[in-house]
């Protein structure tokens, strides 16, 4: 056990590295596209909104900038009863 | 004309006026002219760094609102002939400074400069802001630990937005500088490396600054550390690191790896 907390403590910086990497893709997201990423939600919402109820508090649009791509991540919850449906239709 | 060269970095703490300060001096001592501005209105800290805080008359604002010519307001240094420094004011607010008169005064340093440095506070708010307004270069001063590479990654957002370069669809140009690196840290995985800072923020390198007591002991004496120990770690990385800002190529020295070699071969004695 002592051994572990020791390679933990040991490896603090690859961890740091990691926590930003995450931390700044979605500060960049954020700043870059907000007004392209807040139309885009609305969008989206719009559009599942006519199949299924999702509550929006549950929709995430994410966008990643990368050196050569980047990466449009949409997170949508959908709750059970409305998965139901939808595997049925 | 002067080159305007911003030190910013958002988060406070981090070295911008002891980078101005030193940068400014290694420019100055390699014979050009330069000017320094404290933008850091209501809490200067340029002049006592510099160790000019006697000397003071008028500052920026006095020079902002036309209450004091440029010329009565700026410091000659007394050790280096072509360097001057251009105060913030103490009393008043960050408020007191205008666009307009931000922008004349830096006209005028342009024409009669070859760098005019500018120390911006901490933060992103007026006073940081009008720093990098007129800037056509940014030192992003950063310490290789997470809160602030977060703040120069904002800064670093803020440069390619809000600065008149940008807003006429040119680019700052940015660099880097790391400073209070400790390489023995760095090395164990206990600190951020090099690699992991330039590659989060995707931004080339302008030099690595040692973690070192010279430091804190030219700001004691209110000399520039490049003036006040020449030959001391620090001091040699903030003259390459004004070379590179003149254009020069000079090979990059990752300090903490002679103290190593020392370490290995004194027994590892603390220094």
């Amino acid at each position: 056990m002592n051994l572990i907390n020791l390679l933990r403590r040991r490896g603090s910086a690859p961890v740091a590295r990691e926590r930003l990497q995450v931390l700044l893709a979605h500060e960049r997201a954020n700043r870059g596209h907000s007004d392209l990423l807040a139309v885009l939600r609305e969008e989206i919402v719009a559009v599942i909104a006519r199949h299924v109820t999702v509550d929006r508090d549950n929709v995430m649009v994410r966008m990643d900038r990368g050196n050569t791509v980047s990466t449009l991540e949409i997170d949508i919850e959908i709750p059970h009863n409305a998965a139901a449906l939808l595997a049925r239709a | 004309m002067a080159k305007v060269v911003v030190v910013t970095s958002g988060k406070g703490g981090v070295g911008k006026t002891t980078t101005t300060a030193a940068l400014g001096a290694a420019l100055a001592q390699s014979g050009q002219k330069v000017a320094l501005i404290d933008f850091d209105v209501g809490l200067r800290n340029l002049d006592l760094v510099m160790g000019a805080e006697r000397r003071v008359v008028y500052d920026l604002i006095n020079v902002v609102q036309g209450v004091a010519k440029l010329q009565q307001a700026l410091i000659k240094d007394k050790r280096i002939d072509t360097l001057w420094l251009l105060p913030a004011s103490q009393t008043r607010d960050k408020d007191a400074l205008t666009e307009d008169g931000v922008a004349r005064v830096i006209a005028e340093l342009r024409e009669s400069h070859d760098w005019v440095l500018c120390d911006s506070p901490a933060g992103i708010e007026r006073g940081a802001t009008l720093a990098m307004r007129f800037a056509d270069t940014a030192v992003i001063v950063t310490n290789p630990e997470v809160s602030s590479v977060r703040d120069s990654d904002r800064i670093i957002g803020l440069l390619d937005a809000k600065t008149e370069k940008a807003e006429k669809g040119q680019r700052v140009d940015k660099h880097i500088l790391i400073t209070r690196y400790d390489g023995a840290r760095a090395a164990r995985g206990e600190m951020l490396s090099i690699e992991d800072v330039l590659e989060i923020l995707s931004t080339p390198l302008l030099g690595i600054i040692p973690e070192s007591q010279e430091v804190l002991r030219a700001s004691n004496l209110g000399a520039p550390v490049t003036l006040s120990d020449p030959a001391s770690g620090p001091a040699r990385a903030y003259l390459d690191a004004a070379r590179r800002l003149k254009g020069e190529t000079v090979p990059m020295a990752i300090p903490g790896d002679k103290k190593r070699l020392l370490d290995r071969l004194f027994g590892r004695r603390a220094a």
